[in-house]
C-alpha cells in the first residue's frame, strides 16, 4: 500500500478537484463509469490537433499517421489481454455492442430452435436481453443459473445446467451489482470438456484485475473502455481468431470489404470483417492512452491497493447499525452494495450528493438480482484505484448522518 | 451536516415517510390505478372511491423513497371531497410549483404541499414528486395501464 502511488494518481485526474455543492468530490460510482487521467484527455486533444484523419484510406501523411496510432492501440489492447493477435481485437462502442454483436452473427449461425444459452442470474442486462432476443428468433432456449444469499454462483448448479443442448456459455467476470468474481476458471474447464463456447463479459472485471485471455482460454472477451479510464463509446470485443473467422459479418459498409460489385461482396480480412464504416479514431487512440497509463501501474498492484480499499469499506459498513450489505461473495472486487432500513436508496444517493459524495442508486441495469434479494434498489459504492480510506471514512460519516437524520 | 437539504426534506416529509397515512388496501374501491417507475423501484398502488365526480376517499399502498411515499400520503389528505375538476387544478399547480413553471409558490392555492417545493432544487427528484399525481390523474381519467413518471 505504502508503495501505491496514490497521489501522483489523484493529481492526473481533473475532476477529482472538482468541488460537488461546495464540497470536494467523492466519487464512487466507479462502477458505471470511471474518470479519466490527463494523459488520456491530452491524448485526444493530440490527435485531433495533430494527428486526425480517416484511417485505412488515404494515402496522405495524417491518413498514414492516424493508421498508425489507432492500430498501434489495437496493438495495446493485443498485449494488455495477451491475445495472439490483433486480429482477435475489434473495436466496437462497447461491452453491450460486443455482446450483441456475437448474439447477431455467431448466435444466428451456431444456435438453433430447442438448443440452450447458459447464463447466471446476477447478469447485467447487457448479457440477458441480446439472449431473449436470439431465443425470440430462434427458438433457442435460456437457462440461468442460480446464485445464493452472499451473492456468489452455486457451481454445482451452474454444472447440472450444462448438456449437449448447450451452445454457448455467457456469464459475467465480476458482477457490477453484487462485486462477485465468477470462478471463470472452473466454468471455462466446465465448458471446454463439452466444446462449448464462453464468453465472458468483463465490463466490471476489466479494470480491477490482470486480464489474460489465453491462459483463461476462454473463447470470447468483451469490455467497454469507459470503465477502463478510457473514453466512452468505445470497446473491445476479443473473440479466437477461428470462431472469428468462421462468422458471418455484423454490419454492412465501408472498411469491412475487400472487393464490392453490385453482384457480390467479398468481405475484408479481420479484425476489420467486424470494423464497418469509419471507426471511433479518437477514442481508440484515448484508450490506447489509458492502458499505456495501467501498465505503467502494473494491474497487480491496482488490484492489491483496491482489495485494501474494499476491506477497509467493508469492515467500516459492517459497523453501521441499520445497514445490510447487498453481495458478500468470497471472491469479490471493489464493490459495496448495501441498503438501510427504511431508507430508499434514493434518499441515500442526495443526501450523499449533498455532501459531495457521488454513489450509484438504482437497480444497476441487473434487475432479476434486485428481485433475488427483495429489494427495489440499492446504493452502491463503487471504487477505483484513485479512492482512498479517507473518502470511504466521508462515505461512512455521511451514511451514519443520515440515518440519524432520518430518525 | 445536511444544511443544504433541509428545504427538500423537511420534517413533514419525514413524518408522512415514518407514518403514511391513509396506507391501506381500500376494498370496494370505485378506481384502482398503479402507479411504478422502474428503475428507481417507487411503487404504489392508488385507491378512491368516488360519488359522482366527488373523490369520496382515498388511500394507498406500496414502497418508495421518503420523497414519493410523502407526497402519494399527502396527496390522499387533499383530494379527500375534492371534485375531478378541483383535484385536476391541485395536480397542475403542484406540477408547475415541483418542475419550478411557477416561480413564487401560491401558498393559498397549495396549502400543506408546499413543503414538497423544495424538490424543483433536485430535477432527478422530481419525478419522484410527481408519481402520485401523475397516478391521481389516470384514475380520474379511468385509465388503467401502469404510470410511471420516469
Amino acid at each position: 500500500m505504502t508503495t501505491f502511488p496514490i497521489e501522483k494518481i489523484r493529481a492526473d485526474f481533473p475532476i477529482l478537484q472538482e468541488k460537488i455543492r461546495n464540497k470536494p468530490l467523492v466519487y464512487l460510482d466507479n462502477a458505471a463509469s470511471c474518470q479519466k487521467p490527463q494523459q488520456v484527455i491530452d491524448s485526444i486533444v493530440h490527435c485531433y490537433s495533430h494527428e486526425y484523419a480517416n484511417v485505412h484510406r488515404g494515402v496522405h501523411t495524417l491518413s498514414v499517421r492516424a493508421t498508425d496510432r489507432y492500430e498501434g492501440a489495437r496493438e495495446k489492447v493485443k498485449d494488455f489481454i495477451n491475445a495472439q493477435s490483433t486480429k482477435e481485437i475489434i473495436f466496437v462502442r462497447g461491452a453491450t455492442e460486443a455482446i450483441n454483436l456475437i448474439a447477431q452473427t455467431f448466435g444466428k449461425a451456431n444456435i438453433k430452435a430447442g438448443d440452450e444459452i447458459l447464463i447466471t442470474a446476477m447478469e447485467h442486462h447487457s448479457n440477458i436481453v441480446p439472449w431473449q432476443m436470439l431465443c425470440a428468433e430462434t427458438g433457442a432456449v435460456l437457462k440461468v443459473a442460480p446464485i445464493n444469499l452472499q451473492g456468489e454462483l452455486i457451481y454445482p448448479e451452474f454444472e447440472k445446467l450444462i448438456s449437449d443442448k448447450t451452445k454457448l456459455v455467457s456469464v459475467v467476470h465480476m458482477s457490477n451489482a453484487l462485486g462477485t468474481i465468477n470462478p471463470v476458471e472452473k466454468i471455462i474447464a466446465a465448458a471446454k470438456a463439452r466444446n462449448i463456447p464462453v464468453l465472458l463479459d468483463g465490463a466490471q472485471a476489466i479494470p480491477h484485475m490482470a486480464v489474460d485471455v489465453q491462459a483463461l482460454d476462454c473463447d470470447f472477451y468483451v469490455f467497454s473502455g469507459h470503465k477502463l479510464y478510457a473514453p466512452s463509446g468505445i470497446g473491445v470485443l476479443y473473440g479466437k481468431q477461428a470462431l472469428l473467422e468462421a462468422m458471418p459479418p455484423y454490419q454492412g459498409g465501408g472498411d469491412m470489404i475487400r472487393k464490392v460489385t453490385f453482384e457480390e461482396t467479398e468481405y475484408n480480412t479481420l479484425p476489420y470483417k467486424f470494423e464497418a464504416g469509419t471507426p471511433n479514431i479518437a477514442d481508440v487512440v484515448g484508450l490506447g492512452a489509458a492502458i499505456d497509463y495501467l501498465v505503467e501501474i502494473g494491474m497487480d498492484n491496482v488490484a492489491a491497493y483496491e482489495a485494501e480499499l474494499l476491506d477497509y469499506a467493508t469492515a467500516k459498513a459492517k459497523q453501521v447499525k441499520g445497514l445490510r450489505l447487498i453481495g458478500e461473495a468470497k471472491e469479490k472486487g471493489a464493490i459495496l452494495s448495501f441498503v438501510l432500513d427504511k431508507i430508499h436508496p434514493h434518499d441515500i444517493g442526495t443526501m450523499l450528493d449533498s455532501l459531495g459524495i457521488a454513489v450509484r442508486a438504482g437497480h444497476h441495469c441487473a434487475m432479476p438480482v434486485m428481485d433475488f434479494f427483495e429489494v427495489p434498489a440499492t446504493a452502491r459504492a463503487s471504487f477505483a484505484m484513485y479512492n482512498t480510506k479517507e473518502e470511504i471514512d466521508v462515505l461512512i460519516d455521511g451514511i451514519e448522518s443520515l440515518i440519524e437524520m432520518f430518525g | 451536516m445536511f444544511d443544504d437539504l433541509r428545504d427538500l426534506y423537511q420534517e413533514v416529509i419525514f413524518d408522512h415517510n415514518r407514518n403514511p397515512r391513509n396506507f391501506y388496501v381500500m376494498e370496494g374501491a370505485d378506481r384502482k390505478v398503479e402507479g411504478f417507475n422502474p428503475l428507481c423501484g417507487d411503487r404504489l398502488t392508488l385507491f378512491l372511491k368516488m360519488d359522482g365526480d366527488k373523490i369520496t376517499d382515498a388511500s394507498f399502498q406500496g414502497s418508495g423513497c421518503a420523497i414519493s411515499t410523502a407526497s402519494v400520503s399527502l396527496m390522499t389528505e387533499v383530494v379527500k371531497g375534492k371534485t375531478e375538476a378541483e383535484a385536476e387544478a391541485l395536480f397542475k399547480q403542484f406540477h408547475d410549483m415541483t418542475t419550478g413553471k411557477e416561480e413564487e409558490v401560491n401558498l393559498e392555492a397549495i396549502g400543506k404541499l408546499a413543503v414538497l417545493a423544495g424538490v424543483r432544487e433536485y430535477p432527478a427528484r422530481v419525478k419522484c414528486a410527481t408519481l402520485a399525481w401523475h397516478t391521481l390523474d389516470a384514475a380520474l381519467k379511468n385509465e388503467q395501464e401502469s404510470i410511471s413518471t420516469e
